[in-house]
């Protein structure tokens, strides 16, 4: 206990996991490689990265379910490896292809876990019927969960979290084999979390899904985190800059005028009318007003957000191609 | 390196849980059948025994338990075989089910040790052993009562009890057998195997193969075998061998208690009988003292198997 107040002032503000050089060994092959991250209390975080890559070691190592090699992690400012009551106390995990008891319902499957809990006959229930209306299951709730769709599975195990009022969410592969719809409908329900002020840690192997919900991601690669920002970030350090601005107006000197906009590293002349800037931020409103100060008529303006699978192709192309292929 | 918390929070929500979901099961109502069955059979035959043979016992209703009327054995004989049956069915998928049911992270996230998964699934499985057992006891005193009309004594009625709790004893060593096969195994059919084969092997096969293993450890006294009689050494390992299974302890122990004429278990010496009135009763609690070295090598054996189930769950991983 003392170790950790003694640690308490190095990480930031509102931390509410920190990990320092964690690691775990499997005999001699090492899952998880001396990594260290800090989660900000209220964000989306997202763990990312090839199948085996050690995502889901990581987060079972937070939640004490499995031992810890070396190094250190504290999750709410406790220590999962003694502590873990606390810590689970205090955490929501949706397993990778959660299960159920099928032969029980819905109600029967939450009762079960709220018991495990520890809450009252009264509470439990009133819980449980608000944690069902919001993952939209109310109608089935006294159905047996044998009958439930996957998508319907994985929002149950979205309602356990909310029954337990966590204080953080750790969601592994939420949507993964879900279709687009129940997607959706997942990912609107991780953000209404989020709206709630829970923190949320993701992992996942679907890119743009991750892209759309969190603020900040880790890519893992063969047990170490390769990469770790935002996703405008990490673009700016993996492809050089994040955003491309296209613009198609007329009149004379826009590209010399464009590329003395702050930020902007390069303009190419697409045809006489277009063209395309590289920027390290969304410079479109710089952009219009050089084209109106030279007189020129603007026609067109967009950017392209720069994409986390373009980062993600980018960087494992330059360095080892071969782990690209497990990534989709 | 301590952990916080205590390892029994959750115990009793598993522990009822698992008991619900035993009870309610069409597999336990199924074992329950064949049981009840086949002991009304045996009661059957030993009613029928005693109705016509029997003149002044002072424990008739113990008669029930342990008379055999051929071709059915007695009532001890087929709890004796069809207990560790129940409790396999009971125990074979316990926590391998919860693996391949993907339940098992999802109920370890919660605010529980290990610990309490394992033990309410322990308790909830004696539990649900220990009712069936005393409905059972419950139907032979009754079928007793109402077909022998002679109302049983304090002391019968004690002797059955620790009949009962003998049994119960006994269907704890196979209930953590088969939740320890349930955890080395990860297919519960393998588990269900394994467990069924160690059962038929300790049941059938080795009370023929023990006398033969004594023979080959201790050969037979060619002067004995001309009197006719059992070489001691062997005897002796030979008994030695067939305790090594569970179903020889129960055997024993309820023959002790059973017949309260038994004055030992293995062999006598003459001093032994010096000054003994032969054929006459025992009285319970000499009877309990000797049962009680077969009933605590049950209840060892019981806590053995959970200990080393409870090392390797705790030692296994949660991902599936």
């Amino acid at each position: 206990m003392n170790d950790l107040l003694n640690e308490a002032p190095l990480a930031p503000p509102n931390t509410v996991i920190v990990a320092e050089s964690l690691s775990k060994r499997y005999g001699s092959a090492s899952a998880v490689d001396q990594i260290s991250f800090n989660i900000r209390k209220g964000e989306v975080f997202g763990l990312l990265g090839p199948n085996g890559a050690g995502k889901t070691t990581t987060i079972l190592m937070m939640l004490g379910l499995t031992e810890i090699s070396a190094g250190s992690i504290s999750v709410l400012g406790y220590d999962p490896a003694r502590q873990p009551l606390q810590v689970k106390r205090r955490v929501g995990y949706l397993p990778d292809s959660v299960g159920f008891y099928d032969h029980l319902t819905a109600v029967e499957n939450l009762t079960y876990t709220a018991k495990l809990m520890g809450l009252s006959l009264n509470e439990r229930m009133q819980r449980i019927a608000d944690a069902l209306k919001r993952v939209r299951l109310s109608d089935v709730a006294h159905k047996r969960v044998a009958t439930f769709s996957r998508g319907m599975r994985q929002r149950l195990g979205l309602a356990e979290i909310i029954v337990k009022k966590a204080e953080i969410a750790i969601l592994d592969e939420p949507t993964s084999g879900l279709d687009p719809q129940a997607t959706l409908e997942f990912l609107d329900l991780i953000r209404e979390l989020k709206a709630e002020g829970v923190t949320v840690l993701l992992s996942s192997h679907l890119l743009d899904q991750v892209q759309r919900i969190c603020d900040r991601v880790a890519l893992f690669q063969s047990g170490r985190i390769v990469l770790m920002g935002s996703v405008a970030e990490l673009s700016v350090q993996v492809l050089g800059a994040g955003f491309v601005v296209e613009v198609e107006a007329e009149g004379v000197g826009i590209a010399r005028r464009l590329a003395t906009i702050p930020g902007v590293s390069n303009v190419e002349t697409l045809a006489e009318d277009r063209f395309r800037m590289t920027a390290e931020r969304d410079v479109r409103p710089d952009a219009a007003r050089a084209v109106v100060a030279v007189n020129g008529a603007l026609k067109r303006l967009s950017v392209d957000e720069p994409s986390l699978e373009a980062i993600y192709a980018r960087y494992f192309q330059g360095k080892t191609p071969g782990d690209v292929r497990h990534a989709a | 390196m301590r952990r916080e918390g205590s390892p029994f929070e959750g115990l009793g929500a598993v522990f009822a849980k698992e008991l619900t979901d035993n009870i309610s099961s069409v597999r336990m109502l199924v074992l329950e059948l064949l049981i009840v069955l086949t002991a009304l059979a045996a009661l059957y035959g030993a009613i029928d025994n005693l109705r016509q043979n029997t003149a002044e016992d002072p424990f008739l209703l113990l008669r029930l338990f342990t008379l055999s009327n051929a071709p059915l054995p007695s009532f001890v004989a087929i709890l004796g075989f069809l207990i560790p049956l129940m409790a396999i069915g009971l125990g074979f998928d316990s926590v391998n089910s919860e693996f391949n049911r993907r339940t098992l992270s999802r109920l370890l996230a919660q605010p529980i040790y290990r610990d309490a998964l394992l033990m309410g699934k322990f308790l909830a499985g004696l539990a649900t052993l220990a009712v069936s057992l005393t409905a059972l006891w419950l139907m032979v005193i009754g079928l007793g009562l109402i077909f022998l009309g002679v109302p049983p004594g304090t002391e019968e009625i004690g002797r059955s009890l620790v009949f009962l709790v003998i049994a119960i004893v006994y269907a704890g060593v196979w209930l953590s057998l088969s939740m320890l096969l349930s955890i080395v195994f990860r297919s519960p059919a393998t588990a269900a195997l394994v467990a069924l084969g160690i059962w038929l092997f300790l049941a059938v096969l080795w009370p023929m193969l023990a006398p033969a293993f004594a023979q080959i450890i201790a050969p037979p006294d060619p002067r004995y075998l001309a009197l006719g009689l059992e070489t001691p050494d062997t005897g002796l390992w030979s008994q030695f061998l067939l305790r090594l299974s569970p179903n020889d302890l129960f055997g024993e122990a309820m023959l002790a208690i059973l017949s309260p004429t038994t004055r030992t278990l293995g062999a006598v010496f003459l001093d032994q009988l010096r000054g003994a009135v032969m054929g006459s009763p025992l009285p319970l609690g000499e009877s309990i003292m000797i049962a009680w070295p077969q009933t605590v090598g049950l209840i060892a054996t019981t806590i053995v198997l959970f200990v080393a189930g409870y090392i390797l769950f705790q030692r296994q991983e949660v991902r599936a």
